[in-house]
């Protein structure tokens, strides 16, 4: 590995570190802003024009505020906690392509941090070791409710990685591959035909992955382990400060996360018009592709309640895993109808 | 069928975003209060400038949360504050107590003390909270003269006036 290969990687992971750090306090202010203009309010308009300062405020007013820790804490885990639920999320995004190899000052370099042949299997394993820190979270706080929220967030995972799982099988099975790259390029392969064809016939699959998306942030519906009305505030009930701010960061940059890649395997990733011509629209497409389903998951929450505990455990297990079976079918069919 | 039930609630949210929002934008657009809105208490006066407060205590003692103190001391017709024998030397609403229920409206004789339109009572100490006479009785009407005031004797020894019914 060459000088120039470990500062390009170098660059590449800060990069992504910066834009996910930085995204997070911007989605929190896109939410309120969306969450406000569905509820016909207005939303944070103060902090500088707009309330485009208003992420900074919310920061600072966390930093100042006091780290308290319950006396009969488990102390090294509950430092441990919000850290084990926010590095995943913070890596996550290692093998999700920005875009084509693009050309800086003479140098190749590919719009993405690592082209992984198993990228799928890493998302799946990445995304469910946060499950750990909300566990971790809920029992080292030594509060029952904060417990109860761990627990649930168990079993939660455990009904909603499987519908997860089975909708990256059917993305599997009809690019032939797992590496995220070569998803988008199997998905530009036939140029907009393709692309479209691509989208039309994973409806249910990018549905499903959604409902376990929503599930896998803990976004209401689902967002189970830190019911209020029931749990006080679940897992984090007894985070303050920083601490919580990291869970607070966890979720959102979870939401990009999954946003990203919900767009790179069903809505075509960096693709969009003129790419071959201009590879740098490459982010762009990305991003407005991301923007959108970060508004679904917005939208998602302002509309529905949330479940109850033993419907959220049927609806996983008796339809989610149903349907992704059934999704799973239809990819093959159309793989072996491709002659794949 | 439950996905369009769920689709049905989806557009109602989405097409809840094009309306206008209700927000009053506060510390720059007020919200004009209602006719009968019940807020800071104004101490009025008579047209020629006296008060209409006699000191009477009534509204102090109507208070169900004793947020008022009444302190009264003789008029004169050298030095009048008010129609009668008695003025309030000392009026004093403690606004941490007060509950704006408009009883010390109710009780008062003469229709001194009435509330008013202002709900922005804020303070930094509770010493703040305690509004005096000064602070709660109006600015003296145009062509009224400021109390205490040299009347000639005999004029002013009815301290309650010719009352009519309330108009709204």
């Amino acid at each position: 590995m060459s000088v120039e290969q470990i500062v390009e990687y170098l660059i590449k992971s800060v990069l992504i570190l910066a834009v996910m750090t930085a995204g997070f306090a911007y989605v929190t202010y896109y939410e309120r802003k969306v969450l406000a203009r569905m509820q016909t309010r207005i939303g944070p308009n103060r902090a500088g024009p707009w309330g485009i300062l208003q992420p900074v405020a919310d920061g600072v007013k966390l930093i100042f505020k006091e780290e308290f820790t319950p006396k009969n804490a488990d102390k090294v885990l509950f430092v441990l906690a919000p850290i084990i639920t926010v590095l995943p999320a913070l890596i996550i995004t290692a093998v999700v392509p920005w875009g084509p190899t693009v050309n800086v000052f003479g140098y190749q370099v590919p719009l993405y941090l690592a082209n992984v042949n198993i990228a799928i299997l890493y998302l799946g394993a990445v995304a469910s070791i946060s499950v750990y820190g909300i566990v971790l979270a809920g029992w080292s706080s030594n509060n029952k409710y904060a417990m109860m929220g761990g627990i649930r967030s168990t079993a939660q995972m455990i009904s909603y990685e499987l519908a997860l799982g089975l909708s990256f099988v059917s993305v599997t099975l009809l690019a032939g591959s797992m590496s995220l790259v070569d998803i988008v390029k199997v998905q530009g392969a036939d140029g907009f035909v393709g692309w479209l064809i691509w989208n039309l016939s994973q409806p249910l699959g990018f549905i499903l992955f959604m409902v376990a998306a929503l599930a896998e942030t803990n976004r209401a519906p689902f967002d189970l382990p830190e019911a209020e009305h029931e749990l006080t505030a679940g897992y984090h009930t007894e985070y303050s400060g920083m601490k919580f701010a990291m869970f607070y960061m966890a979720e959102y940059i979870k939401i990009i996360a999954m946003s990203m890649i919900a767009s790179t395997l069903f809505l075509g990733g960096y693709l969009g018009p003129f790419i071959n011509q201009v590879p740098w629209l490459g982010p762009i497409y990305l991003f407005i592709k991301t923007v959108i389903v970060i508004f679904i998951f917005i939208w998602v929450r302002a509309t529905f309640p949330r479940f109850r505990y033993d419907q959220l455990m049927s609806f996983g297990w008796k339809i989610l895993l149903p349907l992704g079976f059934l999704n799973m079918l239809i990819a093959g069919v159309i793989t072996v109808l491709r002659g794949g | 069928m439950f996905i369009v039930q769920l689709a049905r609630g989806l557009w109602v949210v989405l097409s809840n975003m094009f309306e206008k929002p209700v927000t009053y934008q506060y510390p720059e657009k007020k919200r004009p209060v209602r006719p009968r809105f019940k807020g800071r208490h104004n101490l009025h006066r008579y047209d020629n400038g006296l008060e209409k407060c006699i000191g009477c205590s009534l509204c102090a003692a109507a208070c169900p949360s004793d947020a008022i103190f009444v302190e009264s001391a003789e008029n004169t017709d050298e030095v009048r504050y008010s129609p009668g024998e008695r003025y309030a030397s000392t009026y004093e609403i403690n606004m941490l107590r007060c509950i704006f229920c408009g009883y010390c409206e109710d009780a008062c004789p003469t229709e001194a003390i009435v509330l008013g339109d202002n709900y922005e009572l804020s303070f930094y100490d509770r010493r703040q909270a305690i509004y005096t006479k000064e602070m709660l009785i109006v600015p003296v009407p145009p062509g009224g003269k400021p109390t205490p005031q040299k009347v000639e004797p005999g004029k002013f020894n009815r301290s309650i006036p010719v009352m009519e019914n309330p108009k709204d």
